[in-house]
């Protein structure tokens, strides 16, 4: 059967767990379409979660490369360890980010990964989303002495102080993005040789506003009970079909079909796990050493994961669900970035007020907080982010520590018992309350 | 009037003078803040590395450099998870603990610890806390007209602070006063280099990171009484290494730390404090302030790990800085947890291997207390340039 057949095969059934099937066929056949450019010698332009600028990269046809999703792989995959070996026998230390220097393992490979051979860069976009992608960039500048384009997009200055449109500090911040767009679709045609066509552009915008529309109707579905998708294991999933396939027919599609399927769940009271007893946000980046080990310690005790400060930042800001006007397809093109990559920022740094305001809606029984030693972005105010939380609301929280990448520190069986003592918390208090009631 | 903070020095000999400023530098106190409170100023505490201090000190605020302290993080470590470096949780100890008040606190996006500073500061105390997001695309053409607009945003945000406007006049003279401030410190690593007998790499630390906590006008006092007697010091050129020390850009070692390196080596050029000397150049006094500024800041500046510029490249800058100062070797430290001097750690020692240029790698935390194991190392080192 093949490819093609199976995925209208899928189609015309219509079942259950079609958007985690679908977005494993995407995620394969986009490796395979990597490890095919990197055979036929091609270059692709490495970019990253926050801020990929994909719409732009698909006019001038470059495959995208993620190294984040790259590198999280081979933990998935459990390899991540013999990644990690290579970076630091080459000098990178214990200390910083695993993505990093799983990547550096990757690249001093020659490509080599467990999904196929990675294509080298032929130029790479990143964003200051977070710090490390620039310092990330400098390595690919040394090794390979290609284009590195840092796309600066300011973010919040303090809590509740967002701009918006009219006002002349966002106006003085989207003309400092317009102008880097300006720049980058300068470099795009001198690295590839095209001329930059505003109509393909509007096609790559109009399908990511499908994309962006589907991530946000997906997320709010999730308010249903039982709940409809774990977030972070199906989470991951489709956010690897939304970075992967940003501004392409396919991946409109997907979400389009995503949209259907939670519908059809939420219609007919079909959750993600046949018993949900507590309903949980997730507040980090995943356990990706132990990934289905880590849920299964939360969904033994009936807990799933609603929602997740992951869906948002990692998604590039797309549960905003902006979408460009096509017709000023550049002017917009970069309003929507500051607003959606200054949202991922907001994911990482204020997310307080957000995970506040979504407990009700989404029923939270209560919230876990997984700072890594990986990532300083996404884990350095965790702590007092839970502190002014709790100060805020009275909902129970777990805080532990582990790494996406490293599993030397990644303690299964302290995870575990912090895990339990959690949730019998979550069932006295549940007790009680049923008690006072 | 404003007040003088830091007269302790005034009618000393040089080396009453420098135990002087490294007993003020020592104080987790802030005496000298505490003076200026004292006569009613108010205070802009801004974390590492560069900031643009012309604009508080032209609305006659007091600017403090917000570098951490060796001081026990007991309040503040309880706001952090475990993997992060010590500054971060001590330069907020500092605050929680009383030891440092500010009317407002600014960070940068310098790392991706220092970014989120911003929002924890700001969930923790009512004065404003935000964020400076200094320009990391230093190579677009959009960037100094950005810079200027969020230099204008600050300077909003101050006089909102101050309650009064701040002139183009009055930042016209800041600047001029911050320009002399540059050439005397500039003055001082002439020494340095030329003569680094004369003053040691923690004497001259101290005498210029006391500038980061009293009003710039009395650095430049202080500076000028110093340098003539820095000069005049009989002092006689020892069997020592000329080496540049870099990792100094955010975290700060302890003066015991470099005062240890001191003993073996003439630290000719470093980049301890660079925020302080990030602009290497005067700033055009004429014309518009705050694009002068922004116009220093991008094209007159030095280089850190923690900015990207195509024009810069970190290792390229070391090899000039290492050149410039007749360097023969390097110190590349970064703070323990530092994830930008970690990563650039490997770029620095591929290019100095590439240029058989000996280096010594170390790590050092602001809070370390022994240095007796890596002053054994590093007088192994020495002794194996000085005797090869």
């Amino acid at each position: 059967m093949t490819d093609q057949t199976t995925k209208e095969s899928i189609k015309n059934t219509f079942s259950v767990g079609r958007g985690n099937e679908e977005g494993a066929r995407m995620f394969r056949d986009w490796f395979k379409l990597l490890d095919e450019t990197a055979e036929e010698g091609r270059g692709a332009a490495y970019v990253f979660v926050m801020g990929s600028m994909a719409e732009v990269l698909r006019v001038f046809d470059l495959p995208v490369v993620f190294p984040e999703i790259n590198s999280l792989q081979t933990a998935v995959r459990r390899v991540a360890h013999e990644y990690l070996n290579e970076a630091e026998d080459y000098g990178y230390s214990p200390d910083i980010c695993g993505y990093v220097k799983a990547d550096v393992a990757v690249q001093l490979g020659g490509g080599h990964h467990p999904m196929g051979r990675i294509p080298r860069p032929a130029l790479a976009v990143l964003t200051n989303a977070c710090n490390t992608y620039i310092k990330w960039g400098e390595i690919w500048e040394r090794m390979y002495r290609i284009p590195v384009f840092t796309l600066d997009v300011p973010g919040t200055r303090a809590a509740g102080a967002q701009t918006w449109p009219g006002d002349p500090d966002f106006e003085s911040d989207r003309a400092y993005v317009a102008g880097q767009i300006k720049e980058l679709i300068a470099l795009c045609e001198e690295v590839t040789g095209k001329r930059f066509d505003i109509d393909r552009l509007r096609e790559a915008l109009s399908h990511a506003n499908t994309m962006s529309r589907g991530w946000k109707q997906v997320i709010e579905l999730n308010r249903s009970r039982p709940s409809l998708f774990n977030a972070l294991t199906d989470g991951t999933i489709y956010l690897g079909v939304s970075n992967g396939f940003r501004g392409t027919a396919e991946g409109a599609g997907y979400f389009e079909e995503l949209v259907e399927e939670m519908s059809y769940k939420a219609a007919r009271g079909i959750g993600t796990l046949t018993d949900e007893k507590y309903r949980l946000v997730f507040v980090g980046v995943p356990c990706y050493p132990i990934f289905r080990r880590f849920n299964e310690m939360f969904a033994e005790w009936g807990g799933t994961f609603v929602n997740s400060t992951y869906l948002w930042f990692a998604a590039g800001g797309a549960n905003l669900g902006f979408e460009y006007d096509l017709s000023e397809p550049l002017e917009s093109l970069a309003e929507g970035t500051l607003i959606s990559v200054r949202d991922a920022m907001d994911s990482m740094f204020y997310q307080d007020r957000a995970l506040i305001e979504m407990i009700d809606p989404f029923h939270i029984d209560g919230i876990v907080y997984h700072p890594i030693k990986s990532c300083r972005t996404v884990s350095t105010g965790l702590a007092d982010n839970r502190r002014a939380l709790r100060q805020s609301r009275d909902i129970p929280s777990l805080f532990i520590e582990s790494d996406m990448m490293d599993r030397r520190v990644v303690s299964e069986a302290q995870l575990k018992n912090r895990v339990d003592a959690f949730f019998e918390g979550l069932a006295s208090r549940r007790v009680m309350a049923e008690r006072r009631e | 009037m404003k007040p003088v903070v830091f007269d302790e020095w005034r009618n000393k000999t040089i080396e009453e003078v420098l135990y002087e400023c490294r007993e003020m530098l020592e104080d987790a106190s802030f005496p000298t803040v505490r003076r200026w409170r004292e006569g009613g100023g108010l205070v802009v505490g801004h974390f590492q590395v560069a900031f643009p201090e012309e604009i508080v000190h032209a609305a006659g605020l007091l600017p403090v450099k917000v570098r951490g302290a060796q001081v026990e993080a007991v309040q503040a470590d309880s706001r952090f998870g475990s993997y992060l470096c010590s500054i971060i949780k001590t330069s907020l100890e500092l605050a929680l603990s009383g030891r440092l008040e500010l009317e407002m606190f600014v960070t940068h996006p310098i790392c991706d610890a220092a970014r989120n500073l911003a929002a924890v500061w700001g969930r923790n105390f009512d004065y404003p806390c935000q964020i400076l997001y200094l320009p990391q695309n230093a190579n677009s053409g959009y960037a100094a007209a950005y810079l200027r607009g969020e230099y204008d945003r600050l300077k909003r945000s101050v006089e909102a602070i101050a309650d009064a406007e701040i002139t183009d006049e009055a930042l016209r003279r800041s600047i001029a006063v911050y320009n002399e401030n540059r050439r005397l410190i500039r003055d001082l690593y002439a020494i340095k280099r030329e003569l680094p007998w004369l003053v040691s790499a923690d004497e001259a630390y101290a005498l210029v990171a006391v500038g980061g906590l009293i009003p710039r006008e009395e650095h430049n006092e202080l500076l000028k009484a110093a340098l003539p007697m820095i000069s005049n010091r009989d002092a006689r050129p020892q069997d020592r290494v000329r080496v540049v020390f870099e990792g100094g850009f955010c975290e700060q070692p302890p003066l015991d730390f470099i005062r240890a390196i001191s003993r073996s080596c003439y630290v000719v050029d470093d980049d301890l404090l660079i925020g302080l000397r990030w602009i290497i150049e005067d700033v055009t006094e004429e014309g518009d302030p705050l694009m002068n500024l922004a116009r220093a800041y991008l094209e007159k500046s030095s280089y850190s790990p923690v900015q990207h510029d195509l024009r810069k490249p970190k290792e390229k800058m070391l090899l000039f800085r290492l050149r410039a100062s007749k360097a023969e070797a390097a110190i590349i430290t970064a703070a323990k947890m530092c994830e930008p001097g970690l990563e650039e750690q490997v770029a620095y020692t591929r290019a100095l291997d590439a240029e058989g240029i000996p280096y010594f790698v170390g790590e050092f935390e602001e809070n370390m207390t022994s240095f007796d194991h890596m002053e054994i190392q590093l007088e192994t080192f020495v002794e194996n340039i000085l005797f090869s």
